[in-house]
This record gives C-alpha cells, sequence and structure tokens, in this order.
C-alpha cells in the first residue's frame, strides 16, 4: 500500500534541548565532525488505495492541524514514498 | 445529596462531590474537572474545589454535555500519554469542542483552568498563545516553586493581591513556555503573563512566564500545581507568607476561591 509521508522539524528559532543533548553526545562516541544536531519527527500515512490529489489534501490537512503545532513546529515535507509509487 | 465530610483528605469518586461546607454561598458554584485517559491530578482538583467551599462535578473527555457547571479545570497528568506532543490530541476530545465554544462565549465566556498537561491541551486547542517544550536541561523538575501573581484581574487570581507572591509544587517536563516575541509582547502589554516564576527560572520559559490569560481573562493556564498547596498537612513545606508546618502551604487555595466567589459575586 502507498505512503505519505510527512517530516516536522522544530522551528529554527526554537531550542531544541533533545537536539542539542544529542549533539553534545555525539563527540563522545567519537564523532567530531558535526556542528550542530536539531531533532524532528517522521509520519507515514498508509493509503488505503490510490494516492489522489484529495487524499494529498487530507495528508497535508492532518500535517497542519495534528501532526504539528505551528507555534513551535514547520511541516517540511508532505509526498508520496517514490518505493510504494512503483 | 451531599458527601460525608469525613474531615481527612477528601477524594472525589465519580458522582458529584459537594462541598466541605454546606453552609457557604459558593456551595451552589459547580466547577468541572475533566478526567483525560492519562488524567494524574483530576482528584485533586476535585478535592481543592471542595475545599475551597465550591461543589466538584467529574466530566468526561469523551462526552458531549458540560453538564451545566459554571467552569471548568483541565487537570494535570499525561493525557494520551503525552504521545505526539503534550495536549496534541486530547484538543480534540468530544468535551474539548464544547468546552472551547463556551470558553470562547464572549459577555459570560465558561471560566477555564488549565494546570501543567491542561496548559498544555489549552494551548494545543488555541484558546491560550504559545506552547510547551521540554525543559531546557531535559530534566524532570520537581520542587516548590515561588511564583509572583502579575495580574489578580483575573476569574481565577482575583483573591490574591496584585503582586502577590505564592509557594506551590511544580512537576513537569514540558514545561518551558516559547512563543513569539511578537506574542511575547502582546501578553505583556496586555496584562496578560499572570504568574511569573520568582527566584529562578526553573525550566527556560520565555520571559521568566509560569502562567497566562486569554484576552478576556477567563481562560487561565500555568505550569505549576495550586491544587497540590490546597490543605495543610498536605501541601509543600513552603508559604510566601512566612514560616509554615511541615506540608503546611496552602498558597494555591486562592485560585479556587477567586473562580468561586467571583461566579457568586
Amino acid at each position: 500500500m502507498p505512503r505519505i509521508v510527512v517530516d516536522v522539524m522544530p522551528k529554527p528559532e526554537i531550542l531544541d534541548p533533545q537536539g542539542k543533548a544529542i549533539a553534545g553526545a555525539l563527540p563522545r562516541i567519537g564523532l567530531t565532525g558535526f556542528a550542530g544536531v536539531r531533532q524532528g519527527k517522521r509520519f507515514e500515512l498508509t493509503v488505503d488505495g490510490d494516492v489522489t490529489e484529495e487524499v494529498l489534501e487530507q495528508a497535508r490537512h492532518a500535517a497542519a492541524t495534528l501532526l504539528s503545532n505551528p507555534v513551535i513546529e514547520d511541516v517540511t515535507r508532505v509526498e508520496v514514498l517514490e518505493e510504494d509509487a512503483q | 445529596m451531599s458527601a460525608p465530610n469525613t474531615g481527612t483528605p477528601l477524594i472525589g469518586g465519580p458522582q458529584p462531590v459537594a462541598s466541605n461546607n454546606e453552609d457557604s454561598p459558593l456551595n451552589g458554584v459547580k466547577v468541572g474537572v475533566v478526567t483525560f485517559p492519562g488524567s494524574l491530578d483530576d482528584r485533586d482538583a476535585v478535592r481543592a474545589v471542595r475545599l475551597a467551599g465550591g461543589s466538584a462535578i467529574h466530566l468526561w473527555h469523551g462526552d458531549h454535555d458540560l453538564q451545566d457547571v459554571d467552569a471548568v479545570i483541565i487537570p494535570g497528568g499525561f493525557s494520551y500519554g503525552d504521545y505526539l506532543r503534550a495536549g496534541a490530541i486530547s484538543r480534540f476530545a468530544p468535551l474539548m469542542e464544547q468546552i472551547t465554544a463556551a470558553a470562547s462565549g464572549g459577555e459570560n465566556a465558561l471560566p477555564v483552568l488549565g494546570i501543567c498537561n491542561g496548559f498544555q491541551v489549552l494551548t494545543e486547542a488555541h484558546l491560550l498563545p504559545g506552547s510547551m517544550i521540554k525543559n531546557n536541561d531535559l530534566h524532570f523538575i520537581c520542587r516548590d516553586q515561588r511564583l509572583r501573581v502579575e495580574n489578580n484581574g483575573t476569574f481565577w487570581t482575583s483573591d490574591y493581591g496584585q503582586g502577590e507572591e505564592i509557594v506551590i509544587p511544580l512537576k513537569n517536563q514540558d514545561g518551558q513556555f516559547v512563543a513569539d516575541n511578537y506574542t511575547l509582547d502582546e501578553l505583556e502589554g496586555e496584562g496578560r503573563v499572570v504568574f511569573r516564576y520568582v527566584d529562578g527560572n526553573p525550566n527556560g520559559s520565555r520571559r521568566d512566564i509560569a502562567g497566562i490569560s486569554n484576552a478576556a481573562g477567563n481562560v487561565v493556564g500555568l505550569m505549576p500545581h495550586p491544587e497540590h498547596a490546597v490543605e495543610a498537612g498536605f501541601g509543600p513545606d513552603s508559604s510566601a507568607r512566612g514560616n509554615v508546618d511541615v506540608r503546611g502551604g496552602t498558597d494555591g487555595l486562592g485560585i479556587f476561591t477567586s473562580v468561586l466567589k467571583k461566579l457568586v459575586g
């Protein structure tokens, strides 16, 4: 069944305490090549049938109303997973 | 029918719970306390309403009926396990639709108080601006917290003096209040910062904000827990009013007496 992926990231101006903690842990396992980490969320919405424009619109609506909080987060991606679309 | 007054800590049952003092003029005020799956402090809020002299009504998040309550408290806890974001799923509960409509009702708008997770639910429901993210040190913080009442003109703070300080418990992990600068300036300019952290900011909240109100002042949310500081013997060890006995702090009671008196008067 096809899946629609929704990515949600904390807004750039919002401090991301979790990302900061991860950034602090990386050097402890010897990985020093990174200047920063931000942690977001990925949702996979499985579609029963074809991904029509109407279903995509529903996914965008879900992303804007339930899956993200626009005060602190941005929706950075709503799209059909290519591997499913074949 | 009234519940027996046992003089011991009053743990609310599922039935309406009358106040401790049946002669109290505040007894007729009905305050609904909403229970979601994962709510923890609903019974403490019921108890606080009773100790303040009002009558408490248990409300279930899945119902569509506000049961003619005069005010509503959305209690603390972890509704829906904080899945997705704290308050994000609760916001769409059937009863929340009723509460959102009633709380936005102009002149006779329903007074609503959100405590901790309840505050998070109110921001997700857009009844209050801003949002909460993880405490800036990532720790779950549990301590007695000193606050200043910055606005005693709301339904929930009128029994305090303007600028009065109180000590009530704070216990949360997602307690850092954030909003953009425009919103923060608006909150400050309109006197809608209701509570501010004093003696240090525990979680990185913008401008030390611990609680805010909507423009009309009927909806208030705060992160610390006034319902845990309402009865001597079961409260924090300190009070802003001076030395108290061990567990003797009752600085939170004024939140509940405020709304009861406001609704009667």
